[in-house]
Order: C-alpha cells, then sequence, then structure tokens
C-alpha cells in the first residue's frame, strides 16, 4: 500500500540535520552493543512516551524503498500503530505490511514477531525506559558509572533478595539481559518469552527511548543472555496448554479473553500479522474455540 | 462470542478525528487569531514560554487547534520547531536594556528609576464580571494613564553587586549549552539548568518552588526586582562585519532573588575543614564567626508576562545552585521532571493498551500465588518491581 | 623508600602513605614541622595522614590507635580503597601492582574479593532494608557468585557461627540489636575468605557485655580463618585484647610501633605513656 506524501513537511519529517544527528548516534550504538548512547532527542508530533524513540530512528534510517511494518502489542490494527504508520507513510510516501516478513523494517512497541526474523532487516524498538539499573538506583550519574565500571553487583542482589522473599524473581516484561557479557540492558517491554529472539539474531535491533534521549542497539549476532542464577534459571511466561482460537497456533504468545458466558479464558495469537499469515494458509483451531477453565 | 477483541483500529483512530473536529466547530463563528493573540496574551505567553518558542501567531493557531489546551498547543509548537532548520544564534540579551513595561521591587522602598506596576492582576478583586470589555468604564481603552512606566532603569542589584555583597554563582561567561541538541548529564551545567527551568512546565515549578520556601528548601527569597518589557533579538550580520540584524522584538519577564547566605569563605571553609568531613561530629568545628553572611541569588527568565513563572524559576536557580541533599537541590529531579510534554507525554502514554506486560505481569502472579491473591508490582517500570536498595 | 613490588614475606604492605586534603604549598610540603598539629597555618592544608608504612604477615593482626582526628579512619578508607591517597603505594600478598594505581573497576574487585570492611556505624556497612541473608550475599554476588543455594547457605552457615539465630536471616538488619548488626556486618565481612579483614572502631558505642562478646566473636574469626586484620581503636583495651603489633597514631603519624605487650609495658612517647596510664 503506498501513500502520496505530504509536501508541507520534510522527506521524514525531521530535517536532514537532525537526521544525522540521530544515525550518529545509532552507529556509535550499534558499535557498543548494549551501550546507551545519549542523543539531543527531537519533539515529534506524537506524545513522549508515545513511541517517539523509536519513531526518531525509523524517520532517520528510512528510505523511499523501505517496506514498513509497525505494530503495537503484535498488532498491525491496534490505535497507536495505526496512529504511527498514518504518520510515517504521510511524510514517507513508503510502502506498508503486516507480513514481518516482507518488511525491511519494523517498528514495534512490546513485541517481537513470532516469525524468525531475517538478515538485513531492521527492528526499531520503543523504549519507555531504558535504564536497567533504574530499578535499584534512581541517579543517572550514578547509574553511567555503575555501567563504566560493570557494578551490576546491586541488580544482582536484589534479583537474590526478590528470590529470598518471594521464591520467584519479581520481573514480568521489560527483564534485563547481558549483552556480551559487558552491558546489562532493557530488551524494550518485550514479554520474557520474546527475550531468546535477540539472542544471535540475524536482524539489527535499534532501541529508541525519545523522552530519556538514549539510543542503543544490537547489531546482527550478538549474544544476548537474560539474567538468571545458576541454580535459578530464565523462565517465560507459560503458554503451557494454549492455542489460538483462530489460527490453533501453540507456543507462541497469547492474548488473553475472558468468555463471560462460561467464565472460561479464551486465547488468540498476540502477532495478528502471523495470525493473519496461517490462516490465510489454511491454518484453523482445532477445536473451535473451547475456553479452557 | 462472548468477547470480541479489539479490533477496528483504523475506524476508531477516525471516528476520535471526526469527534474532534466537531469540537473545535463547535458554537457560532471562529475564534478570531487576532483576538486570541492580543486578549490571550497571558496564555499565548504561557505556551510560548513552555514551548520555548517566541511566536505568537503559531501559539494562537495551536491553541485554536487544540481546544485551548495549553499542554496540547506546547506540543504543537515543540514538533513544529523540530521540523525548523535552525540557522543563526543571536546576540546575548542584555535585561539592563529593556524597554520597561513593569518593574518592581520587594526588596527596597525606593529604587532608581522607580517602581512601576504596569499590567497587574497584583491588586485587582477577582470578581467575575458579566459584562463584555467594551461595555466597561471607559469604553474598552481603560481610560487615561496617570503615569508613564521608566523607559530604561538599571538593575535593583546593581548597586549591592557594586558593594561586592551578592555572591556570583557559576557559568557566567561560558558558551552556553544548548539543552535542545545536546541532552542534559549530570552534574549539569547552570546554563543547561536555566534553560531546563525556563522551559518548565509552569505549575510544575511553582509548586516544587512552593514546597521549597514552605520548609522543603534550604533558603527563603526575596524578590530583588522583577522587570517585565521589550528587548529586541539582535543577530550578527552574516555579511557586513560589525553589523548586525534585528529578529525582531520579543517581551520577556526577569526576576533577581535574593537570599541570605553564608559567604564564600564561610563555606569553603566548612567544605575543606577534613576534620568535619572525615569524623563527622567528633573533630573541633572550625570557628566560623569570622567568616559572616553575603547575599546569594537566584535568576528567573522567562519568554513573556508570567510573574509567578519567572519568581519560581528563581528560586529553583537558587536551590540547585546550593550545597544540600534536599530533594529539591537534586538536579535529576528537578530538572528531569519538569517539562510539560515529557511529563503529559508519559502520563498519557498510561491510556495505551499494555495487553503485552500485563500479561507477563499476571503470568509472575498466577505462578507465584495459585489462588490469585499476589499483586503485580509497579515502579513506573514494566518491569515490576524488586526490593529497594 | 618506596618499592615497586610488594614483599613477598606480607600478607600486607603500605608504604609512605601520604592523605592530604587541600591544595598544600612550599611551606608546608618541604618543612612537616611547620605544621600546627596537622594542619599548615600558611595554605590551610590538612595532613591527614604522613608518610605511615604498615607491614602485616599472613594471619596477624596489627592494631592502630588514637584519638579522634589522629588520621586512623583516614588510613582505614584508604586500606579500603575508599580515598585517593596523595602518595603512597599499597600491596597485598607480595603482588606487583600498587593498588593505589589500579583502574576503577580493578578497585571495585580488590575491595570485593580481597577485603573485608567492618564499620564502626553498621549503616555504612549494611543495607538496612534488606535481609541480613541477602547482606551476606551481596558479598559474595559482588565476588561473581550466581548460585541462589550456595549462597544462601554459605549466609546460614555464617550466622551460625556468628551465633545469630538462624530464623532471622530472613529479616533486615534495621530490626536488630547494635550487637547484633556488628555480628551481621561481620558475617558480610568474611563472607568469601578475604585474605585481609578491616576492622574500624567495631565495639565502639556498644554495651560492655555485648562489647566482650563481639570481641570473643572476632578472635574466633581470626583463630579459625587465618585473616590478616587491621584492627583501628581509640581504645587500648581492644587493641590488647586483639593485635598482636600496634601503632599508635597521631596527627596523622606514627609515633611508635612495636609488640602489643611492649608497647603497654614500656611505652617509649610521651604520648602513647599517657594513653596507658589513661587505661589503668
Amino acid at each position: 500500500m503506498v501513500k502520496k506524501r505530504s509536501k508541507h513537511y520534510n522527506f521524514a519529517f525531521l530535517d536532514e540535520g537532525s537526521k544525522r544527528v540521530i544515525r550518529r548516534a545509532l552507529l556509535k550504538a550499534v558499535a557498543i552493543p548494549g551501550y546507551q548512547v545519549p542523543f539531543g532527542s527531537r519533539e515529534l508530533p506524537i506524545g513522549r512516551g508515545w513511541g517517539t524513540g523509536g519513531l526518531q530512528i525509523t524517520l532517520s534510517v528510512i528510505g523511499p524503498g523501505d517496506v514498513l511494518k509497525v505494530i503495537d502489542q503484535g498488532s498491525d490494527d491496534s490505535v497507536n500503530a495505526l496512529s504511527i504508520r498514518n504518520f510515517v507513510t504521510a511524510c514517507t510516501g513508503v510502502e506498508t505490511t503486516t507480513d514481518s516478513g516482507e518488511a525491511t523494517l519494523i517498528q514495534s512497541r512490546h513485541r517481537i514477531p513470532e516469525a524468525p526474523l531475517k538478515a538485513g532487516q531492521i527492528m526499531a524498538l520503543q523504549v519507555p525506559m531504558p535504564e536497567p539499573l533504574r530499578l535499584v538506583e534512581p541517579h543517572e550519574a550514578v547509574t553511567r558509572v555503575m555501567h563504566a565500571e560493570m557494578d551490576y553487583a546491586p541488580m544482582w542482589l536484589a534479583l537474590y533478595e526478590s528470590i529470598v522473599r518471594t521464591g520467584d524473581i519479581e520481573l514480568g516484561a521489560d527483564y534485563p539481559v547481558m549483552v556480551e557479557d559487558r552491558y546489562m540492558m532493557m530488551p524494550s517491554p518485550i514479554p520474557r518469552f520474546d527475550n531468546h529472539k535477540l539472542h544471535m539474531s540475524p536482524a539489527l535491533f535499534l532501541f529508541g527511548a525519545g523522552r530519556e534521549k538514549k539510543i542503543y542497539a544490537l547489531p546482527p549476532y550478538t549474544r544476548v543472555v537474560s539474567l538468571a542464577f545458576d541454580d535459578h534459571p530464565f523462565r517465560v511466561e507459560s503458554t503451557h496448554g494454549r492455542v489460538c482460537r483462530l489460527c490453533g497456533a501453540a507456543d507462541v504468545y497469547f492474548d488473553e479473553f475472558f468468555d463471560s458466558a462460561t467464565g472460561g479464558r479464551l486465547y488468540q495469537c498476540s502477532d495478528s500479522g502471523y495470525c493473519e499469515k496461517r490462516r490465510r494458509a489454511g491454518a484453523r483451531a482445532t477445536e473451535p474455540a473451547a475456553p479452557t477453565a | 462470542m462472548a468477547y470480541v477483541a479489539v479490533t477496528g483500529g483504523r475506524e476508531a483512530v477516525k471516528n476520535a478525528a471526526v469527534l474532534l473536529e466537531r469540537n473545535r466547530a463547535a458554537g457560532d463563528g471562529d475564534v478570531g487569531l487576532d483576538a486570541l493573540e492580543k486578549r490571550l496574551g497571558l496564555l499565548i505567553d504561557r505556551v510560548m514560554s513552555e514551548a520555548g518558542l517566541y511566536a505568537p501567531r503559531c501559539a494562537a493557531l495551536a491553541l485554536r487547534q487544540s481546544e485551548g489546551s495549553p499542554e496540547e498547543a506546547v506540543f504543537l509548537l515543540r514538533a513544529y520547531r523540530s521540523t525548523l532548520t535552525r540557522a543563526y544564534k543571536s546576540l546575548p540579551l542584555d535585561c539592563e536594556d529593556m524597554t520597561l513595561h513593569r518593574r518592581i521591587s520587594a526588596a527596597f522602598k525606593d529604587i532608581p528609576g522607580g517602581q512601576f506596576l504596569g499590567a497587574t492582576y497584583d491588586y485587582t478583586h477577582r470578581l467575575l464580571d458579566f459584562e463584555p470589555p467594551e461595555a466597561r468604564a471607559g469604553g474598552g481603552g481603560g481610560g487615561e494613564l496617570s503615569h508613564e512606566a521608566p523607559v530604561r532603569a538599571p538593575r535593583v542589584t546593581r548597586e549591592l553587586r557594586r558593594e561586592g555583597l551578592i555572591a556570583e554563582k557559576d557559568g557566567g561567561g561560558a558558551e552556553p549549552r544548548d539543552i535542545t541538541m545536546d541532552p542534559l548529564s549530570f552534574p549539569a551545567e547552570r546554563s543547561a539548568r536555566l534553560q531546563t527551568l525556563t522551559r518548565a512546565d509552569t505549575g510544575f515549578l511553582s509548586g516544587l518552588a512552593y514546597a521549597g520556601i514552605r520548609g522543603f528548601g534550604p533558603s527563603h527569597p526575596t524578590v530583588g526586582e522583577l522587570r517585565t518589557g521589550e528587548l529586541e533579538v539582535l543577530l550578527v550580520h552574516p555579511l557586513f562585519e560589525g553589523e548586525t540584524i534585528s529578529a525582531g522584538v520579543i517581551v520577556v519577564t526577569e526576576v533577581e532573588a535574593l537570599f541570605s547566605e553564608e559567604s564564600a569563605e564561610a563555606k569553603r571553609e566548612a567544605r575543606d575543614d577534613p576534620l568535619l568531613r572525615m569524623e563527622a561530629g567528633q573533630g573541633d568545628k572550625a570557628d566560623k564567626s569570622s567568616a559572616g553572611l553575603s547575599l546569594g541569588m537566584g535568576y528567573g527568565l522567562v519568554l513573556g508576562r508570567n510573574d509567578t513563572k519567572a519568581i519560581a524559576m528563581s528560586v529553583m536557580d537558587y536551590f540547585l545552585s546550593s550545597p544540600g541533599d534536599g530533594i529539591l537541590q537534586n538536579q535529576e529531579f528537578v530538572l528531569l521532571h519538569g517539562d510539560c510534554l515529557e511529563m503529559n507525554g508519559f502520563i498519557s502514554h498510561l491510556k495505551l493498551p499494555h495487553y503485552v506486560t500485563f500479561q507477563s505481569k499476571l503470568d509472575r502472579v498466577r505462578r507465584g500465588s495459585p489462588e490469585g491473591t499476589g499483586s503485580a508490582g509497579s515502579n513506573g517500570n514494566e518491569s515490576g518491581s524488586l526490593p529497594e536498595l | 623508600m618506596n618499592n615497586i613490588t610488594g614483599n613477598p614475606a606480607f600478607a600486607l604492605e603500605l608504604n609512605e602513605l601520604t592523605v592530604r586534603y587541600g591544595p598544600g604549598c612550599p611551606s608546608c610540603g618541604e618543612s612537616p614541622e611547620s605544621l600546627d598539629r596537622n594542619r599548615c597555618p600558611v595554605c590551610g592544608s590538612v595532613w591527614a595522614v604522613r608518610g605511615v608504612s604498615l607491614r602485616a604477615r599472613e594471619g596477624e593482626t596489627l592494631g592502630i590507635v588514637g584519638e579522634s582526628g589522629s588520621g586512623k579512619s583516614t588510613l582505614m578508607r584508604a586500606l579500603h580503597l575508599d580515598e585517593a591517597p596523595t602518595s603512597g603505594a599499597y600491596f597485598l600478598d607480595g603482588g606487583e601492582e600498587n593498588l593505589f594505581g589500579v583502574s576503577p573497576r580493578r578497585r571495585r574487585y580488590i575491595r570485593d574479593s580481597l577485603l573485608g570492611m567492618v564499620y564502626q556505624n553498621p549503616y555504612l556497612g549494611l543495607r538496612m532494608f534488606f535481609s541480613s541473608g541477602a547482606n551476606v550475599a551481596e558479598k559474595l554476588i559482588a565476588a561473581g557468585s550466581r548460585n541462589v543455594r550456595g549462597m544462601t547457605e554459605r549466609a546460614e552457615y555464617l550466622f551460625r557461627y556468628m551465633e545469630i539465630p538462624f530464623s532471622r536471616v530472613k529479616e533486615p538488619p534495621r530490626n536488630f540489636s547494635g550487637g547484633m548488626q556488628q555480628r551481621v556486618q561481620i558475617a558480610k565481612a568474611v563472607a568469601n575468605n578475604p585474605p585481609v579483614l578491616l576492622l574500624d572502631e567495631v565495639t565502639t558505642g556498644l554495651d560492655l557485655s555485648v562489647q566482650a562478646r563481639v570481641l570473643d566473636l572476632i578472635k574466633r574469626v581470626q583463630r579459625e580463618f587465618g585473616v590478616t586484620m587491621i584492627v583501628v581503636s581509640h581504645d587500648l583495651a581492644v587493641v590488647r585484647l586483639l593485635a598482636d603489633r600496634t601503632a599508635v597514631m597521631r596527627d596523622g603519624v606514627i609515633i611508635e610501633q612495636g609488640l602489643t605487650d611492649r608497647i603497654l609495658e614500656d611505652p617509649r612517647h610521651v604520648y602513647t605513656q599517657t594513653l596507658v596510664n589513661s587505661m589503668l
């Protein structure tokens, strides 16, 4: 789907000087995987906290030949994904897709597509809180020194204490990782289920935090390991016994619905593009939407 | 099917736009841009100040487009400014050159050049007026003035400076950092602090300064001088050496607030006394009787007319320049949380769907407490919470 | 006489440590005799520690006594690498690197793995809102352990050893008495068997009976962990109980050092004589 772009603004909205500033930060980020590069974050027509970091990356790297996919919560059709996609197409005129396999550039909030990414693809993730150490230290001046000295003991201590108190690590999505045994990094609020997709991926991952004015990156084939203790391994969200009510997929991340008629729960692929593609290829739920108790 | 997953985002976004358009077009007749700009001047000033962009007509456009929401209007101006190339830097402005509209001092009764209230609500009675302006006494023009403002006047603090009573703050003369191009880093230099404060949300800044003066800050201010007036913005001529070009005239409000503090010598002694640092409370305290007091100054300067914000800025400038561990002296706390766009953007993003992260939280809670009685932690981070160190 | 590597005979070696606060000037730099106690009357600089050298063999305990302001706390902070010295060299276990010159990351490693510190004020040494067990684990985590069960078992073992009721391992130290907090600090300090333990006024401010029990515990640790200790105190009685050898500090310099018994029985410096007399 190609749209005609607005004549009132520059290609991809930002002026070329701003794009260069952001691309320089991206290059530095790629050169030091997992390191947070401060950058002169620009104000955009969408809200701070609504994906301006990811969007600035998209706008800085996009060219007329790109094919764009925008997702929020896994869905191409959610309101914020639409709003961002409409904005980017309005100021670039690029082609868009819902098929992650066809996209050259994917901007996402909270999910990494289920279908494995390929070499040459760029994934721009929106980041609300880029600093993993913010969980244990509020001051930026301190956390920068902690990264420099690789002083990650306070974070590990907090995880240990969480296990001692509750028997488990009390972290949900946005579960921190170690990059190449050097930098501790927030993967953006993707579910733990998606963390492994970062490890040794052939695609380039770019992370943008607009409000916090930080950019970081994982170049292709980077080692990314979720924080865990030897005897307390990293665990992803359980998908056990669940299948998508539409396409029958198992072992994917699900949206959950309550069936008010039966009181049971229903599940559906969170990645709407993936689900759609499976159904186009003929996949169906084996049992017709049987609610599980 | 009892529950249908939310789809049709396309329709929803389109319908929201239609409804907004109805609000904007409600009632009889358009809101004239000229009236907006001239008669809602204080609102225009506030929007320009928080946007960091002096453009009254654009601010009027933005307010008309946003049903009068100042934060939406600030947002529009900031986003518009992102697309503009910056071609020039102005020469430094000196507020002593100001063509005065208003000038008061709370420190001295009689000041060289005199005090002049100018257009202020300070001494009006806030009685809701049911008549249109044209129907009021004086026929809309407001009647005759008995005094004119002094055109120019030296700052009140000039005399105090000459006496050597004012402890100058750091950062004078250095090339300022442009926080819109180069993000804040900590500790932030004074130029970066002042820029951040002058663009801060009016309510945020006033609230912090109020809390500080009530007792959560180190000191109580006296407004040495508050002045509002016009300044001409000049650029170096790109071709003819030694010549300048006028870029136009802006209205600003400047405040110099005075605080009594230990003199520089006294502070140095306290800081350098290693016995005090080394064995806190055990060593002999240095004898400070000779050191005495001096005046500390906080500086406020905001675009347009906004007395409260300018005073609050001067108070916060002083707090941030004073040594101490109070929360209002903590640079990261004060400077990172007062930007209109950032605070409103982040708070409002909570309205976005968080299905994925909430599922992840639910997974933790259900696993941790089979009865579903656990609580999903939250400390502003999608991860949830960890024990606090 | 600054050597460039450590002497293998010593577990801890400190050569000519000087810590100055303030700019220094030709007057105080060249003629230390011109100081007013430890302060330069010309430039106001304070020479908190001047030319202090210490040597301790493995398993030996070195006592340092002196009044407030004598520089012993500054010396202790320098030994724990919390204070950047003006000059001096510091070696552990006959090593080749001067620990005062290492990178911040290396410094952190040394502090976490080779040194243990017990502070007078438990708020400096403990995270008061974390479980006591986690406080012990912190030292193990910092030294690289990533095994929850292993760390928990080590914490439990040390709690038994330090005679802290096992039931309190999940409680935060802020609920504990002063003596109990010092026990947790000691457990934390020795958690990963560091070769050197630094004790800074650990019994000051405790009731006498509690003091005696904490000192007993330290003596046990001394015997059974084979650790080299530096014990700083203003109290000669503490040093008499724990230290093999003792140095007396005043105004930033060591005025007398030798075997603890000798210092107590035959003090040579007038100041030391005053100290000994006041104890008796």
